[in-house]
């Protein structure tokens, strides 16, 4: 069970129909949009406390999601708005959390950090890093024990890699032939700590090598590389034969939260990621070059997109915030 | 249409901050994500990004200003083909931050119960009593439920095979094999958030701790995941789980190994805290804490293991959650325990009733929610109180269960109420020195004394 590397895909030469690269670009689109709308608000004070924006790692999650059945799970970090954007949940509960608002999926007592969706399959938005990985291990356990024949997306980051219980959970899931991904993006910096400043290896897709878990090094920043990397993986954990890991090397191009200047690395550094890598860019000229869509299709969507964001917007500024009774709801069942 | 560029907040707490430098001039044309201006705040100096596309039409605060305020217009944004002073002069849209929400009025406490609506089921005439352990009654209950409900299981180290460190999932396994009833590795922070996912998952996990000294190892999934997510999910999530295993001082294990974690746990809104005393109070709050849909924290305690009681043989004993149990009616003084406390609590009556003194003797048997109802009446009725706990004396349940009766029953006091607790010392290895550091019957009979004035 040897930990492999694939190689980067940078072509459309997959089993990727034009509809489906069209969907991609439509959904990751969405993702960056509301992120730069989320930033705005921020800087406009509507949204509080700390907000991570996801900008940078869409095919992340757009990807895996194309590669999930109805009914798997999906867990992560406090950096959740694209998670919860690729799932489907509603752009406008999203954004009313992020406000702080009644028609927020929390309604208001959850904020950007802590959101969940039981019908989308959401498990969070978790707070405490590295907390969502033995959580989303047991959403696993939970398959198993009911052998409802789902699998668990357990994203984390590569800072998250290196707490203690990620380790204790690779154990259990391995010892147990758990049916859980854990899909680690690393985005490079953890906080404001490079890998390497914090990792005894460059390779955390290895990590698993000990606990007899298979991990493959991904192109974080291809969504089709990502989709067929979440194929495998979700075909190993449906197949019985326990957990996966894909370490999806990506990038995010904002600070690790709004608060950051983020002068740990240059500003040449994020240009270059943005000009060389860009997911969205890089499906953006698949469409072109493969005359899948011309640049006229390209801007109705984007025109599209925009207004489903300012929508959203719109809703979690006039959605009202919630009622003083809500203060003392759903502490107990 | 053009828009303006509002100075950004930068952190959860600025207020206003410098345009360090502008790094675009009027008449560029920019993109969403290219860096506009640096700005500094509080903490530092930060790169300001466009949002939208367009040409800068006008610059609004020239670099090097300080004290700008949030939300004011540094920049207008035009689309080709405008001109800036078309908007230059609007006025600066009012913030559409929410107005500040009045504080809510605050009740004393949450209480999701009240305790008139709860009693222990009634016990029909005739019902056999059966001399039974506390270790026998948490398994009985435990073995009942999962008879009653598939998606019960317990997992914790040694709880299989080995048949429980303590003995108290003897059995267990044979009966419902190793699906069900799980050997973990010693891994307590990655199996306490392994069940809590589980619950989550649609299961209803019980959590044996060989002690809740090692839950200390988890503590951060069972108030942060298992206590909170409910709320922080509007609603959304369930959490239906036990952690359960002993606590509190054994036996001569120094002190890692001897802490009573009841008031830390007592503290956290969205835990059940239960701490019984008597084999039946183990077995019917067991019960209840496996049909909750709530997180529980089930306090056990070893030397009480091996102590038998009457318990009612009943196929559905189940004891509700925030009712107090009297255990002996009396007219000179309150005590109020829970736990093990309860065994020098009712000692020390004994021995206060040779004395002529009568004491009522309360066994709260859960500590959140708490029975506050049973003990007013209790001192409302007796003006004296003492309060008797193995744990520590800073924010110990005593403190609490004082502040309530001042706040309750000030006027029906005739003494100061004296809580008596574990001293304020890690737990000692030497037998002398341990037996000090604990609580004692004679130190609850001396309390007594000393509130009724004998």
């Amino acid at each position: 069970m040897a930990a492999r590397k694939s190689a980067p895909k940078k072509t459309a030469k997959s089993n990727t129909s034009k509809e489906e690269l069209l969907e991609y670009y439509r959904e990751m689109l969405l993702i960056r949009r509301f992120e730069e709308k989320s930033g705005q608000l921020y800087g406009m004070g509507l949204i509080g406390g700390f907000c991570h924006l996801y900008i940078g790692q869409e095919a992340v999650v757009v990807g895996l999601e194309a590669a999930a059945k109805e009914g798997d799970k999906r867990l992560t970090s406090y950096r959740d708005h694209g998670h919860m954007l690729a799932c489907g949940m509603d752009p406008k509960g999203v954004m009313a959390e992020l406000t702080g608002r009644e028609g927020g999926y929390s309604r208001g007592k959850g904020g950007s950090m802590h959101m969940f969706s039981k019908e989308k399959h959401f498990y969070g938005g978790h707070g405490i890093v590295g907390a969502q990985v033995p959580i989303g291990t047991g959403l696993a356990f939970a398959d198993k024990y009911l052998d409802n024949g789902g699998v668990t997306f357990a994203y984390f980051g590569d800072g998250a890699a290196n707490q203690g219980q990620v380790y204790e959970s690779f154990n259990m899931a391995s010892l147990w032939q758990l049916p859980v991904i854990y899909v680690i993006e690393n985005n490079h910096y953890a906080m404001g700590t490079s890998l390497q400043r914090a990792s005894s290896t460059p390779d955390i897709y290895t990590r698993g090598e000990a606990f007899g878990i298979p991990g493959e090094a991904v192109d974080g920043m291809d969504v089709m590389a990502v989709k067929e990397a979440g194929e495998r993986a979700t075909a190993h954990c449906r197949s019985g034969k326990g957990p996966y890991i894909l370490e999806m090397k990506t990038y995010r191009y904002r600070g690790h939260s709004m608060s950051d200047p983020a002068k740990y690395r240059t500003r040449e550094e994020v240009q270059k990621v943005r000009e060389e890598r860009d997911a969205i860019e890089h499906v953006r000229e698949l469409l072109l070059q493969g005359k899948h869509a011309s640049e006229d299709d390209l801007k109705a969507i984007d025109k599209e997109i925009k207004a489903v964001v300012n929508d959203a917007a719109e809703f979690s500024k006039t959605s009202p915030e919630p009622a003083l009774e809500e203060l003392w709801t759903d502490i107990y069942a | 249409m053009a828009t303006e560029v509002l100075m950004p907040a930068l952190s959860p707490t600025m207020e206003e901050g410098t345009l360090a430098k502008w790094l675009v001039k009027e008449g560029d044309e920019v993109a969403s994500g290219d860096i506009l201006a640096e700005i500094e705040t509080d903490k530092a100096t930060m790169e300001f990004e466009a949002v939208d596309e367009g040409i800068i039409g006008k610059i609004l605060i020239a670099e090097g200003t300080e004290g700008v305020k949030v939300n004011t217009p540094i920049a207008v944004l035009i689309e080709e083909g405008e001109s800036a002073d078309d908007v230059a002069s609007a006025p600066a849209p009012a913030a559409e931050a929410p107005a500040a929400a009045a504080p809510a009025a605050a009740p004393v406490a949450a209480q999701p119960i009240t305790s008139e609506d709860l009693s222990d089921p009634e016990i029909p005439e005739g019902t056999e009593m059966r001399s039974t352990t506390v270790r026998e009654a948490l398994r009985d209950a435990m073995a009942e439920e999962m008879r009653a409900d598939d998606t019960v299981f317990l997992m914790g180290e040694e709880v299989a095979e080995y048949q429980g460190a303590y003995k108290v999932s003897q059995g267990l396994l044979d009966e419902f094999g190793a699906k069900r009833v799980i050997d973990t590795p010693i891994t307590e922070h990655g199996f306490a958030g392994l069940a809590t996912g589980a619950a989550f998952g649609g299961l209803k996990p019980i959590v044996e701790f060989m002690t809740f000294n090692f839950a200390m190892q988890a503590i951060d999934h069972i108030i942060n995941t298992a206590a909170k997510t409910r709320y922080m999910s509007g609603g959304q999530m369930s959490c239906p789980i036990v952690f359960r295993g002993p606590n509190g001082a054994a036996a001569r294990v120094g002190a890692q190994h001897s802490q009573d974690y009841a008031a830390w746990y007592a503290q956290i809104p969205g835990l059940y805290v239960a701490m019984p005393y008597s084999a039946t109070d183990a077995k019917g709050l067991m019960k209840t804490a496996i049909r909750e849909q709530n997180p529980v924290v089930f306090l056990e305690n070893e030397l009480l293991y091996g102590q038998s009681f009457d318990v009612p043989v009943m196929d559905d004993y189940a004891i509700p959650f925030g009712k107090a149990r009297i255990w002996r009616e009396g007219s000179d003084v309150t005590i109020v325990s829970f736990g093990i406390g309860m065994k020098y609590a009712l000692e020390a009556a004994d021995k206060l009733a040779e004395e002529g003194i009568s004491a009522e003797v309360i066994d709260l048997r859960t500590l959140r929610p708490i029975d506050y109802d049973t003990v007013i009446r209790s001192v409302q009725k007796t003006n004296r109180c003492i309060t008797v706990e193995e744990g520590w004396p800073v924010a110990s349940i005593g403190n609490h269960i004082t502040a309530q009766i001042m706040e309750r029953a000030f006027d029906y006091l005739d003494a100061p109420v004296i809580n008596l607790t574990g001293k304020d010392v890690p737990m000692p290895y030497a037998a002398n020195l341990e037996k000090l550091a604990l609580v004692t019957t004679a130190e609850v009979v001396e309390a007594a004394k000393a509130v009724t004035y004998r």
